[in-house]
């Protein structure tokens, strides 16, 4: 594991983990008859690490994002923090709590919000409800009233409320669907793939309300998304998870520093398309722009180079697209023994 | 607590009810989760009428049996005329109504569809839930019975000789029945946590149900022996002591006697839901989530 970069924004985490562990007994059966009748008497099992000793602290108001590939252990790790799921071993504090005492006190500060999961009322407006989540939480009606119509508006949601949630496209749901998983103003938010299926002005509104929502009670946000433009938009801080470890727990900024040692330059010449296999690796050549690859360390040097040599109308310098560099973050991963 | 940052409940007293308004409390939810209920199946009303139309072809096939039966042995069976039989069949459609619980089966759908989990995450016993939705089916459905029961009154001329504490204690024996079948059928059910096999074991409680509640037939026709295993079995409080309660002319004595058999069956089943739930969420927080 590599050690964290970024100090919680608290002295006291609003989440803390240490040496958390979640192992599965997986049935294993041979196909065939033989292999059935076999384990009617001996049922063979394998265990499975889903999560392997893994450590973190976040601070309270903190936007973290939690990155992996499919089985990594993202969605594990969420049940654990929220109670779902008991550890094999290991601590894990929420807000003071120990998640899997499922404490009152503690649900009535916490919310989970899976993309695919549904907890409102299919067939009423989200209004009604919006009251049983009201009564639920024992939410002080007053207070009640005033937090769901700052979110309506705020998402924009005034007619859709008012319509049979299954009169509403998935996008139109999703939004209908948080304002319900935040009613109750928790200061944790889990979200598991928020934005999963929604188009890119959805996924962009949803975003925004998250940030607003951070913004204005504090709240600490756990997100995982397939989605980078999210953890981007929202998370100045990542952890990587991949078989159930630990990669990285930094600055997003810094991930490209560390587990993608080039960078992307930019040349538009004047005399257009010219054979730049001698600066780099040729990454792209579209409408008389040359795209190279070169290490970070020789990147200021090329690019004089270039300069220097030709007669150059745009240049520039980047850093590789967050996909590209999480795509390394996760075959380091895989290479790991 | 175990980590610095406690709970404080301090941030929490403008959004929340104080512990102070917990009856209150209680009492909204309740009254929130029925109207929810209520406006949901009003959604549904004209599947609702089907289904209890539907419902109503077993008690009638019961009848009408029972009914050929007394009149070939010389117009009563086991001591009941076909009048008091009609009678005894009308009420069984009212009974069995109010004795509808969460089935067993919708365990194993509640638990792979994640609609668990996102109950587990809301500071709210599950019971509560069911309960009080399934209680709001029920208050749409009773108004839908009506018309049902003067067509078969009409049909069946029931003899009914029922006294004003005989309906009293019938109120309250049907909302009885509820919660004792509730806490039966929620222990039952919680099997979906270790085996997504539990029909042999369903069917084989369904059957015992069936012939040891006055479902299939009233107890009274039973031999002494299966009446006397029906009064230690919770089975019968959940339908035959309704129905006696209302047009059996039960004794004072054996009208509160039934309350109370309620009463304990309600506390052995929130004690029996209790140790079992506990187990179960263990298991399934170990390997569901």
């Amino acid at each position: 594991m590599i050690s964290p970069q970024t100090s919680a924004t608290s002295s006291e985490p609003a989440i803390r983990v240490a040496g958390l562990r979640k192992t599965f007994n997986v049935p294993v059966r041979e196909p065939g008859l033989r292999a059935a009748v076999r384990s009617l008497v001996h049922r063979e099992t394998r265990e499975v690490r889903a999560v392997d000793d893994i450590g973190f602290e976040i601070g309270a108001g903190e936007v973290v994002g939690f990155l992996g590939p499919n089985g990594a252990g993202k969605t594990t790790t969420l049940k654990m923090l929220s109670g779902l799921l008991y550890p094999t071993s290991g601590q894990a504090f929420v807000l003071g709590h120990v998640p899997s005492k499922r404490e009152a006190a503690f649900l009535r500060r916490i919310t989970m919000v899976m993309g695919n999961r549904n907890q409102l009322q299919w067939d009423l407006p989200a209004l009604d409800s919006y009251e049983l989540i009201r009564a639920i939480y024992r939410l002080e009606p007053a207070a009640f009233r005033t937090t769901r119509d700052d979110f309506i508006e705020l998402l924009d949601l005034a007619d859709l409320v008012h319509k049979p949630v299954r009169n509403l496209s998935l996008g139109e749901r999703m939004k209908v669907e948080i304002v319900g998983a935040l009613l109750h103003r928790p200061q944790i938010l889990f979200l598991d793939e928020p934005t999963i299926g929604l188009d890119v002005t959805m996924q962009k509104r949803i975003r925004s309300f998250i940030a607003e929502y951070n913004q204005r009670y504090g709240a600490t946000v756990l997100l995982t998304s397939h989605y980078m433009a999210d953890v981007q938009a929202l998370c100045r801080r990542v952890v990587v998870i991949h078989h159930g470890k630990i990669l990285y727990d930094g600055e997003l900024a810094q991930l490209g520093a560390r587990f993608d040692a080039t960078k992307t330059i930019g040349v538009t010449l004047v005399d257009g398309e010219a054979d730049l296999s001698a600066y780099g690796e040729v990454i792209s050549v579209e409408d008389g722009r040359v795209t190279l690859r070169v290490s970070r360390a020789a990147a200021p040097e090329v690019a004089a180079r270039l300069l220097r040599d030709l007669a150059v109308a745009d240049l520039t310098i980047e850093d590789p697209p967050i996909e590209d560099v999480i795509e390394r973050v996760f075959a380091s991963g895989s290479e790991a023994p | 607590m175990a980590n610095g940052l406690a709970s404080r409940p301090e941030l929490d007293r403008d959004r929340f009810v104080p512990r102070a308004g917990l009856v209150r409390g209680w009492v909204d939810l309740y009254l929130t989760m029925f109207r929810v209920a209520i406006l949901n199946n009003i959604q549904y009303r004209v599947a609702n009428y089907f289904y209890m139309i539907g419902m109503i072809a077993e008690p009638v096939i019961y009848l009408v049996v029972w009914s050929t039966i007394a009149r070939q042995e010389g117009g009563e069976v086991g001591g009941l005329t076909p009048g008091q039989l009609a009678a005894y069949y009308i009420v069984w459609t009212l009974v069995r109504q109010m004795n509808i619980v969460f089935t067993v089966y919708g365990w194993d759908e509640r638990i792979r569809e994640g609609e668990l989990s996102a109950m587990l995450l809301q500071p709210l016993f599950p019971i509560h839930r069911d309960i009080a939705f399934l209680a709001g089916w029920k208050l749409v459905t009773i108004v839908m019975w009506l018309p049902i029961a003067a067509v078969l009154t009409l049909i069946f001329s029931p003899a009914l000789d029922v006294r004003p504490i005989d309906v009293a204690v019938f109120a309250v024996a049907i909302w009885g029945a509820y919660l004792v079948r509730t806490m039966l059928y929620w222990i039952l059910g919680m099997a979906s946590f270790w085996t997504t096999r539990g029909g042999p074991i369903f069917q084989l409680m369904f059957t015992a149900e069936l012939l040891l509640s006055g479902r299939l037939v009233p107890l009274s026709l039973l031999p002494d022996w299966a009446q006397r295993l029906a009064d230690v079995l919770p089975f019968k409080w959940t339908f035959g002591y309704p129905i006696d309660a209302l047009i059996g002319q039960l004794p004072t004595g054996e009208l509160v006697g039934g309350l109370a058999m309620q009463l304990l069956w309600i506390i052995v089943g929130v004690i029996g839901v209790r140790v079992v739930w506990r187990v179960a969420i263990r298991r399934y927080s170990a390997v569901n989530g």
